[in-house]
Formats: structure tokens, C-alpha cells, sequence
């Protein structure tokens, strides 16, 4: 029997999702065509925008549908930046956070090597953006900032960014704000007017949906520069034909995201994560369980982050400090290979949180920027918990982890030192 | 068993994990990641770390229905494989660094982790043959392909190491074998071109790329005498049997073309000399060790060694040699650092000495290549030469 905690990777497609999603593919029309099936298929299309605008608090202009969270990233940042230096304007740096997701990372990266000043803002052990080194970045040359980049919250270790108090410093100098809401979506409230961005990417396949279909959410005072030219469609933002099926897809899958957060699912879901790290704290006491939001973690004096008060959509607090869904663990002297390889034969699927196109699993580059050593970022396992996962799943991988955990940790760390060290021949 | 077939993307690990699945095995695919920046070290598919192998690999996997992973020993791999390649370089010897992969990647750090996870052996591509006797002991043998034949790069496994390996290929194939057996199957990589060069030397020219590793610093070229007959940019990339590129304006008193005769990292003086004096006969080997039981009738002087053969390169035809034991040597003191020298002189190594004398003279034998020691088809054991000479010239 599988049980899969990687829904963080990606998400089974929702039955009510893929019957829309069938539907519409055998719908003819596109809807740039001016004849009635164009038209009937420009009213699904619009009627798709506007519920995925509603499921996440944006008005239907304002949702540019994209092949994805990759492409909706690249948007923002590359398009953004440049459309906030055309006409002559001159502002050369981009803030970008140092636990990003590969698709701002890369595309920051790129910038950086055509010349633009990327500032990389540090984060805290909880992997919180150092407020006080973003105001200092923009209090240096407010004029010379084209945008500001930082993840909602983070698909590695969950922890939730103050994206309010990010915008709260940036506004007040014009300089925009894009946050990567992909990993937030289905998990805690998202509602694009609230948070006061002007950018926020979104995707499809992590809430039930298909792969291939995400948004950038684009408040209309922004206009990227296009990365794809062509036809024009998407205000002139995003050419390509409309994918109505997707967009319905994704539209469906949106709003049953939205309604998780809200209906109990989330806070279910929260309840298991809590049950999974008790029992992992219990059970392997030098483990560490890695964000903000979790006991055992060395979090701030005066932290307000509680087991308990948090993590809970209806409280008081609608903000947890971390995704109810998410657990990334430290398990010191076990390599990241060696868990996911035991615990995959075993029946569960998992992440080592990090990997590159060849599958390698690489030292996390979110752990050392919250200053974990190398050997701990690579000692990490990410249970990433949905709507389906059970109690009975939970207690498996808790049944199951202490001899996983003891038998990886025997097989040893890839930089430990080697046994045939100054050996002088024959072992 | 539960076998870890390790898997490069290649044509013979392919079929060997086939192999392995036949035999009835629980075989589970693994491909070493060995470049911190994979699809940057090789763009082709003739090394053994690109994203295309990787994905090959984990197609042939897919046909196999085993599960695959791939992990990453990029790491270990630079200390100990690329580093010490590049040390040994600047140390004025000529290392083998497939051999130094098996010695301590694939048939260790692999493999302590495959035993550690709940295997019972490896399983890899090599053309090679693990006998193994009724009492429990195991003999390396070269592959029934001598073409193909891999033993000298696996002379450096232990018997303890030998136990958990599994040539599922070595003992029956030949190559054209196994690309007609992976294309019986279906395989897509039975006519992926062999991989020769060293993995991590993207186009094959070695002395290129260490150029960017070890400093080069201007030295003398001297014949045997000590007599100075022109400079050099840097010692260490010079090779023992080097010909060409000495540009030594002064010709040899008999005409006759000179040849590299040794590189002293140390001094960074490189030695020349005419072709005769490359011709060696007597070995000293360090880093010793056995690929079973050590010869119980092997003595410690050269009366009472033991007559056998000799190889020291993975493709050289096998020489007749005397063998037996040197000193235990326990002591390794350092040459002197020289605060300009290209790296820290590494000490030479305590162990077990070999003494050979080979019964044909070989050109061109380099400190560092490994000397491996058959008898038959069966490997004895290997070392590593640390010193050559010429009995008569001596």
C-alpha cells in the first residue's frame, strides 16, 4: 500500500476537476475567433477568470493565465523589471529573498548575469526575510529598487512570509512587490487585495488541477514587459492561444482550494501535520523539525509562534506562521538519499525537499540560508500532507520512521569521513 | 539477494541489471551523481554523469520495472577521485582515477551504503569474473572478452569487497554480446558509444585541465647526469615517455631523440634522457593490497617470490615477473614543503611494500600507475609504483 505525503510536489487531480476539465477539451472555439463558438468559448473563458479572480480575492482583469508557476514567475520578475526601467527609467536593483523557489532563483540569476543588482534578503533560523536588512536595502536608493520579490510562503520548509509588512515598505516608495503564492494556494487564506501586492503567481497542479495551467495575478497599474510575443491575448501580457480547459480546470480546482481553507479540510490536515511532528519529536528526540511554527525549534526569545494557536484558519490569527500542510524535518546524520530510498520501499512517498533536473538530491539551499550546516541540509526529509492523506497513513510513517531513521543514519553521511582515511593499503 | 545494480547510463551497467532481474534477484537501479553540476561536466553522452545518461539509465530501469534512484556522491567524488587526481599530478606521479573510483566510491562508499541500507551485494557492468570457491572465498578473474577485459581496474578490490560484487556480464559476454543482448531487449542505449576518456575531463585533454589546477612554475630539464639542457613552464604535467614538446634547443651528443625520464614535483626539475634508459625492469610498489587470501608461498626476499605476471596500464599485455614482499614500511615522512611548490608533498603512504622484477623490460613506467599482479586469469593483488629502475643500469 502507498501512502503519498508529497503533495507539495504535486497533487492528484480532483474527479469534479478533471470532468470540467474533459468537458471543455471537447469543446470547439477559440476564443479570439469572432464566430459563435469563438464567442461561446470566450464566455467560458472569462467565466473561468473570473472565478479563479474570486477564489483568491482578485477582480477577473486582473488574472493573466499562464502555462504555469514557472512562466507566471519569469513574468513577474523579468517582466516587471523590465517594464519598471523602459522610457529612459534607471532602477537597476532587484531584492529578491534567498529561499526562493528555482523559478525566481533562476530567472533572478539570469538578470544578475545581464548586469541587474540583485540583492539577495537574508532570512532568519525560521526562514522569515530579515525586515529590518529589506527596509536598510531600500532605504539605500528607494528610486534605484525596480521590484521586490518574496515567496508567500516557502515550498521547502512552510514558513509563511509577512508579505503586509514586506508591502507596507515598499509602497510607500512606489517600488512594487511579486510574491510566489503557489505553495499558499488551498493552504492558507489568499486574497490578492488584502495582501496588497501587485504580482502573486499561482498554479494549477499543487491544488488538484492539471499540470500545465497557472496565473500571475497582476493589480492594473502593472505592465509587465512580455517574455512570449504573439497574438496579444492577455493584455498584450501573455500571447499564445487561451486554453479554455485549462483555465476551467484550474478554475474549479481553485475554488475547491479556496473552500479547504475555510471548510475544515485545512485545519484537518493541520491536525495530522501536528500528530506526524509530536510523534516524530517523540519518537527521534535530535531530530529537528525545521520553519517557523513548531515547537521544538530554536525560535526566537519572545516568539509568538505556539503549537497550538497557530496553523488554524478561524482563529483569531487568519495568518499562520507556516503552511498547515507542511513538515520538513532535519534528521542529523541520515542522508537525504538514504531516507527518501528507505521510506520510498516502504510505501511512502517523499521528498528530500530539493532536487535538480538529473534527480540529484542536492544540500537545500533554503536550510543553509537559515544557517543550518551543510551536512544538516542535506539530512532532510519534507512530508507535504492534502485533503486525502489519513490518520491511519500518519501512523504508518510513524510506525515505520524510527527503524528508517536508524538504518539511514548507519549507512552514514556522503561527507562523513572515509573509513579507508590515511589507510596505507590493504583494509 | 537484494541487489543495488549500479547504473551509468551505459550499455554493459544496462545489461548487467538485466541480468541481475533474470538471475531472480530483488534488483533496485541506482545512478551515481558525480558532478556537483551535472550536464555541465560532459555535454555528450560518453561520461558517466550527464542529465542524458541519468535519464537512460532510468529508461532501462523503467523497461525493467525496478525502482530507481539517483544519488548524489559528487562529493566524495571530488576528494577522493578528482582531488586526489590532481595532487597525485602535482606529486610528479600518474594516477589512474577509475581505479581510485572503484577503490573508493563505487566498491565503497557505494557499496557501505548499499550494505548499510539492506543489500547484499552490487551489481555492476564490469568485464570481469568473481569465482567463488566452496569454502567461501572469492577470486578475481579477467573477463572471457579480452578486449573488454576490466580486472586491472578492479584489482584494488579486498576480498571482503569481492563478496557483495556481482559482474553479472564478465563472466559470459563479450561486448558485441551485450549490445546484441541490450538490443534484444529493446534497450535504447545498445549502441551508446563506449565511454574511454576520464569522466571529468570533458574533452579527454588532460594536460589542459590541470594546467588550471596546479600552479606552473618554471624549472630546469636536466639529463641523468644533472647536467641542465633547457627549462620548463611546470614540472608536473610532464609524463615519463614524454617525447615531444621538451623544446630542448641542444641536441643530444649521438643524435638521438630524448625522452622524459622522471619528474621530481619536489626539486620541479623534470629528468630526460635516450630511449633506453625508460627501459625498467625493477618495481617498488606501496599502497599493496590483495584480491583474496594473500599468497600463502609469496616470501619476503626475491628467492622466495613468486613467479607470476605483471600489468601496469588497464590496456598493456601482462609481463612475467618475479614477485614478493618488501618491508612493512610504517614511517612516511613528507618531502620538505617547498612554501612555492605547487601542493603540500604528499607522504608516502605506510603499508606493505611489493617488490617486482619483471622478466621483459617495460618502457615508460610512471610513479603512481597501478601495477596489478595476476597469475592465469586470477588476480593476486595490485600497488601502486612508487619506484621504477633498470637493474643493469643501476
Amino acid at each position: 500500500m502507498r501512502a503519498y505525503f508529497d503533495f507539495a510536489a504535486t497533487s492528484p487531480l480532483d474527479e469534479e476537476v478533471l470532468a470540467a476539465y474533459t468537458r471543455e477539451l471537447r469543446a470547439v472555439g477559440n476564443p479570439s475567433s469572432l464566430h459563435a463558438e469563438g464567442q461561446s468559448a470566450r464566455m467560458r473563458m472569462e467565466s473561468a477568470r473570473a472565478r479563479i479572480a474570486a477564489a483568491v480575492g482578485a477582480e477577473p482583469a486582473e488574472v493573466v493565465l499562464t502555462s504555469g508557476g514557472t512562466e507566471a514567475d519569469n513574468l513577474a520578475l523579468k517582466g516587471i523589471h523590465a517594464a519598471r526601467n523602459a522610457g529612459g527609467a534607471h532602477r537597476p536593483r532587484l531584492l529578491v529573498s534567498t529561499i526562493e523557489h528555482h523559478a525566481i532563483l533562476e530567472p533572478a540569476e539570469h538578470l544578475e548575469s545581464h548586469g541587474v543588482d540583485v540583492v539577495w534578503l537574508p532570512v532568519d533560523r525560521q526562514g522569515r526575510v530579515d525586515l529590518e536588512a529589506l527596509r536598510a536595502a531600500i532605504d539605500e536608493d528607494p528610486e534605484s529598487v525596480s521590484l521586490i520579490s518574496v515567496m508567500l510562503a516557502n515550498n521547502e520548509i512552510g514558513t509563511v512570509q509577512p508579505i503586509e509588512e514586506i508591502v507596507a515598505l515598499a509602497h510607500p516608495h512606489g517600488v512594487p512587490v511579486h510574491t510566489d503564492a503557489v505553495q499558499a494556494l488551498g493552504q492558507i487564506p489568499l486574497d490578492f487585495a488584502a495582501l496588497g501586492v501587485d504580482a502573486m503567481s499561482l498554479s494549477a497542479h499543487k491544488v488538484a488541477g492539471p499540470v500545465g495551467v497557472g496565473a500571475l495575478v497582476l493589480s492594473r497599474g502593472i505592465s509587465p514587459v512580455p517574455i512570449l510575443h504573439g497574438g496579444g491575448q492577455e493584455r498584450s501580457v501573455r500571447s499564445g492561444t487561451l486554453d479554455v480547459a485549462g483555465a476551467t480546470a484550474f478554475a474549479t480546482a481553485a475554488e475547491i482550494a479556496a473552500s479547504h481553507v475555510t471548510d475544515g479540510t485545512v485545519s484537518r490536515t493541520a491536525d495530522l501535520r501536528d500528530r506526524l511532528a509530536d510523534g516524530i519529536r517523540e519518537q527521534i528526540p535530535d531530530a529537528i523539525l525545521t520553519g517557523a511554527g513548531l515547537e521544538g525549534d530554536d525560535s526566537r526569545p519572545g516568539d509568538d509562534d505556539r503549537p497550538g494557536d497557530d496553523d488554524r484558519s478561524g482563529d483569531e490569527d487568519p495568518r499562520p506562521s507556516r503552511l498547515p500542510a507542511n513538515l520538513h524535518v532535519v534528521f542529523p546524520g541520515c542522508e537525504g538519499d538514504s531516507l527518501l530510498f528507505l521510506l520510498d520501499v516502504a510505501g511512502f512517498a517523499t521528498s528530500t525537499g530539493s532536487a535538480c533536473q538529473a534527480g540529484v538530491s542536492r544540500p537545500s539551499h533554503v536550510l543553509m540560508a537559515c544557517g543550518f550546516d551543510e551536512d544538516q541540509a542535506r539530512s532532510t526529509q519534507r512530508f507535504s500532507l492534502g485533503p486525502d492523506t489519513t490518520r491511519e497513513q500518519v501512523d504508518a510513517l510513524l510506525r515505520a520512521l524510527p527503524e528508517i531513521v536508524d538504518r539511514s543514519r548507519r549507512a552514514g553521511m556522503v561527507s562523513a569521513s572515509p573509513r579507508w582515511a590515511d589507510s596505507g593499503g590493504a583494509q | 539477494m537484494k541487489v543495488l545494480a549500479a547504473m551509468s547510463g551505459g550499455v554493459d551497467s544496462a545489461v548487467a541489471a538485466a541480468r541481475a532481474v533474470d538471475a531472480g534477484h530483488d534488483v533496485v537501479g541506482v545512478h551515481l551523481a558525480l558532478s556537483r553540476m551535472p550536464g555541465t561536466l560532459r555535454t555528450g553522452s560518453r561520461g558517466c554523469c550527464t542529465i542524458e545518461d541519468s535519464r537512460d539509465a532510468h529508461i532501462v530501469a523503467g523497461m525493467l520495472d525496478i525502482p530507481y534512484y539517483v544519488w548524489d556522491f559528487s562529493e566524495r567524488f571530488k576528494e577522493d577521485v578528482v582531488d586526489d587526481f590532481i595532487a597525485e599530478y602535482a606529486n610528479g606521479r600518474t594516477p589512474n582515477p577509475c581505479m581510485r573510483c572503484n577503490e573508493r566510491i563505487k566498491f565503497a562508499a557505494l557499496l557501505d551504503r548499499a550494505l548499510a541500507l539492506g543489500f547484499d551485494a552490487v551489481a555492476t557492468g564490469h568485464y570481469a569474473e568473481i569465482r567463488r570457491a566452496d569454502d567461501g572465498t572469492t577470486e578475481l578473474h579477467r573477463g572471457v572478452d579480452l578486449n573488454k577485459d576490466q580486472s586491472y581496474v578492479l584489482g584494488v578490490l579486498t576480498p571482503e569487497q569481492l563478496e557483495h560484487c556481482l559482474f553479472p556480464i564478465g563472466a559470459s559476454a563479450s561486448k558485441a554480446d551485450v549490445r546484441a543482448e541490450a538490443e534484444q531487449r529493446g534497450f535504447p542505449v545498445a549502441n551508446k558509444p563506449d565511454s574511454y576518456d576520464i569522466c571529468f575531463i570533458p574533452d579527454g585533454d588532460t594536460k589542459a585541465w590541470l594546467t588550471d589546477k596546479i600552479p606552473m612554475r618554471p624549472g630546469l630539464i636536466e639529463d641523468e647526469s644533472g647536467d641542465v639542457l633547457g627549462d620548463h613552464d611546470g614540472a608536473t604535467t610532464y609524463t615519463v615517455g614524454q617525447r615531444k614538446g621538451l623544446g630542448i634547443e641542444r641536441p643530444a651528443a649521438d643524435g638521438q631523440p630524448r625522452y622524459v625520464l622522471g619528474v621530481d614535483a619536489a626539486r620541479n626539475t623534470v629528468t630526460v634522457g635516450p630511449r633506453e634508459a625508460l627501459a625498467v625492469d625493477e618495481m617498488e610498489g606501496i599502497r599493496t593490497s590483495w584480491a583474496g587470501p594473500a599468497p600463502s608461498d609469496m616470501g619476503a626476499t626475491e628467492d622466495s617470490g613468486i613467479d607470476c605476471e605483471v600489468q601496469i596500464r588497464a590496456h598493456a599485455d601482462p609481463v612475467p615477473a618475479r614477485v614478493w614482499l618488501g618491508e612493512l614500511r610504517t614511517d612516511a615522512p613528507a618531502a620538505e614543503a617547498d612554501p612555492l611548490g605547487p601542493v603540500v608533498p604528499r607522504p608516502r603512504p605506510a603499508g606493505q611494500v611489493l617488490r617486482v622484477l619483471v622478466k621483459e623490460p617495460l618502457q615508460g613506467v610512471a610513479p603512481g600507475q597501478t601495477m596489478v599482479v595476476y597469475r592465469g586469469s586470477r588476480v593476486l593483488g595490485q600497488a601502486t609504483i612508487d619506484r621504477a629502475r633498470s637493474r643493469a643500469r643501476a
